[in-house]
């Protein structure tokens, strides 16, 4: 089973990580991603450029308001997340326990849904999966390996 | 879901389950690390595996009642060390080094129990080696299976005996007299010298590949696959990659598994039923599997070396995993890469495939002419697989009835229930 581990921080942890050198930052990350792809769970993973970088999408108003980050009131912030092929709910939360997070960040850990989550027969999820395919054969075609025989 | 009957003890028995799954999940990861490091510290790996699982079975006991530890790998490593010295006491042995090592571990007691309990830039290369003595020649297949799932992947004996649907007692005097077989051999605790060095590869990844087909082609019981199995396959051979980084073979074979893996959602249908590659719904393939084999084994051809039968296989799997249909299939392709193989891993199985890949390319008659040429192979003259290629390339050409005796004699042959169901089903079409 695949889980995503969703990264969040609130203004006082993205502050406290301001003060570290960002070197150390990277190297205890890259330590972190290392040990998961030793331990052949990594399936994948993104940082996500500062939120003043970003804008919402409210659909509270219709149409829709689009307002630039970093969001005003929103308490916790989005930066990132990890893909992990584990056993067990538990593999995932001790995989998450190690990352080198401090206070006031948080790790939100779900479940990644397959196929069988969903009815194989409803169109749209038929569609979805067509999507899904062009866009893997559009990557895999500026891919090396993609042509190789 | 329907509310359970709740009692006081609930609370309790669901943190205690909790905890042993903590329990189970820090062992998976840690598993290999700690063999590795109690092998180096006592100098005998069947003693450090036996240590290994007692600190187990005392964190299975201690963890749901007492609490999981800040650092489980930490806390399995000195119960271990612990016990390994309390066992030289007992036989009254290597008194110096028993107190030196005993001094050593209160004062590691002292310090942070937190702290990874192995040296950093030596543990890769422990954990190599443990690969390559789980996997070594003097052992049968199934020890090296046994041993390798338990001591590298981390899974419980219960577990391996649900994975091999064998009796507990089974696995366990598997791993048993393959410890005792180490030691008789005198196996040591190193990496195979240079000159061995690609051969106990080849070895290593024999033993991976096998325990990946016994999950996808279960060759016992009632069900067609046991996708935990070729999961784990798939976990430790990414290990190895990461830890053999530098051989193209390691990443052919991963991705071999991975492009095999993407079509296992679509190989079973709705009632379980085994589904064939042209008729298999292909928007259900693994597309992630897919990207995932793709890029290792752009991995494995960017060395340059030409691909070894690992790689070649899964040039096949991708030929296949491109394709938007069966009839849109580069099957030129395919047949190319089976003769590749033929001419570096010959086997009548890479034959037999490649008469199927010339079905496609060049139709049933040219096909069949190969399938006939392999009838003397004896390798072949126990199993289903040629009677049952025949049986298909028979059909095609309209040759119903001798098609109809060789899915018959398939079926015969085939050792597992739901095949067999599906052989005599096209037996029974044919008549």
């Amino acid at each position: 089973m695949q889980y995503m581990l969703i990264m969040r921080s609130n203004d006082e942890a993205v502050a406290a990580y301001r003060e570290i050198p960002f070197e150390q930052v990277i190297e205890a990350m890259g330590k972190y991603n290392e040990s998961m792809m030793e331990a052949g769970v990594l399936i994948a993973g993104e940082g996500l450029s500062d939120a003043s970088e970003g804008f919402v999408v409210d659909f509270s108003a219709d149409p829709p308001l689009v307002t630039d980050g970093p969001y005003g009131e929103t308490k916790e912030l989005f930066n990132g997340f990890w893909i992990l092929e584990v056993a067990s709910k538990e593999e995932a939360a001790e995989w998450a326990k190690r990352c080198p997070l401090g206070p006031g960040a948080k790790l939100e850990v779900r479940r990644v849904t397959g196929p069988e989550d969903f009815p194989a027969d409803n169109e749209w999820v038929q569609k979805e999966e067509g999507w899904r395919e062009e866009q893997a054969a559009r990557k895999a075609a500026g891919t090396p390996g993609g042509s190789a025989g | 879901m329907p509310a359970e009957p709740r009692t006081a003890d609930e609370p309790a028995r669901r943190a205690e389950e909790s905890a042993r799954r903590a329990v189970v999940a820090v062992w998976r990861i840690e598993a290999a690390r700690i063999v590795a490091t109690l092998t180096r510290y006592t100098g005998d790996f069947a003693l450090a595996e036996d240590l290994a699982q007692e600190a187990l079975a005392d964190a299975l006991d201690q963890w749901p009642t007492q609490g999981v530890p800040r650092s489980g790998a930490a806390w399995l490593t000195q119960v271990a060390k612990r016990k390994a010295i309390d066992a030289w006491r007992r036989q009254e042995r290597f008194a110096a080094r028993v107190a030196a090592m005993g001094l050593e571990l209160e004062q590691q007691q002292d310090a942070a129990t937190d702290a990874v309990p192995w040296d950093p830039d030596e543990i890769d290369d422990d954990v190599l080696r443990l690969m390559f003595v789980a996997c070594h020649p003097v052992l049968s297949p199934q020890a090296r299976v046994a041993l390798t799932l338990r001591v590298v992947g981390g899974l419980e004996t219960t577990e391996l005996a649900r994975l091999f649907l064998v009796p507990v007692s089974t696995i366990q005097q598997r791993i048993v007299r393959a410890k005792q077989a180490l030691a008789d051999a005198g196996v040591p605790f190193e990496a195979p010298p240079r000159a061995e060095r690609r051969q106990r590869l080849g070895a290593v990844l024999g033993v991976l590949y096998l325990i990946f087909t016994e999950g996808h082609a279960a060759t016992a019981g009632e069900d067609w696959m046991r996708p935990d199995l070729c999961r784990e396959a798939i976990r430790l051979t990414r290990i190895l990659a990461a830890l053999q980084p530098e051989e193209p073979e390691v990443h052919g074979l991963l991705a071999l598994m991975e492009l095999t893996a993407a079509r296992f959602p679509a190989r079973l249908d709705e009632h379980g039923e085994p589904v064939l590659l042209a008729d298999q719904d292909r928007r259900r393939w693994d597309r992630g599997a897919i990207r995932r084999g793709t890029a290792a084994l752009a991995r494995a051809e960017a060395f340059g070396r030409g691909l070894g039968p690992y790689g070649l296989q899964a040039a096949i799997a991708l030929a296949h995993a491109d394709a938007p249909s069966l009839d849109a299939t580069d099957w030129p392709r395919i047949v190319d890469a089976y003769e590749a193989l033929e001419r570096i891993a010959p086997s009548p199985v890479v034959t037999l495939n490649r008469a199927v890949a010339v079905a496609m390319a060049d139709g049933p008659q040219a096909a069949l002419a190969i399938v006939d040429a392999l009838a003397g192979e004896r390798s072949l003259a126990t199993g289903h697989l040629l009677p049952s290629v025949r049986g298909e390339l028979l059909a095609r050409l309209g040759r119903a009835e001798e098609a109809s005796e060789a899915f018959a004699l398939a079926a015969e042959r085939s050792a597992n229930a739901r095949e067999r169901a599906v052989l005599l089903a096209k037996a029974a079409a044919g008549r």
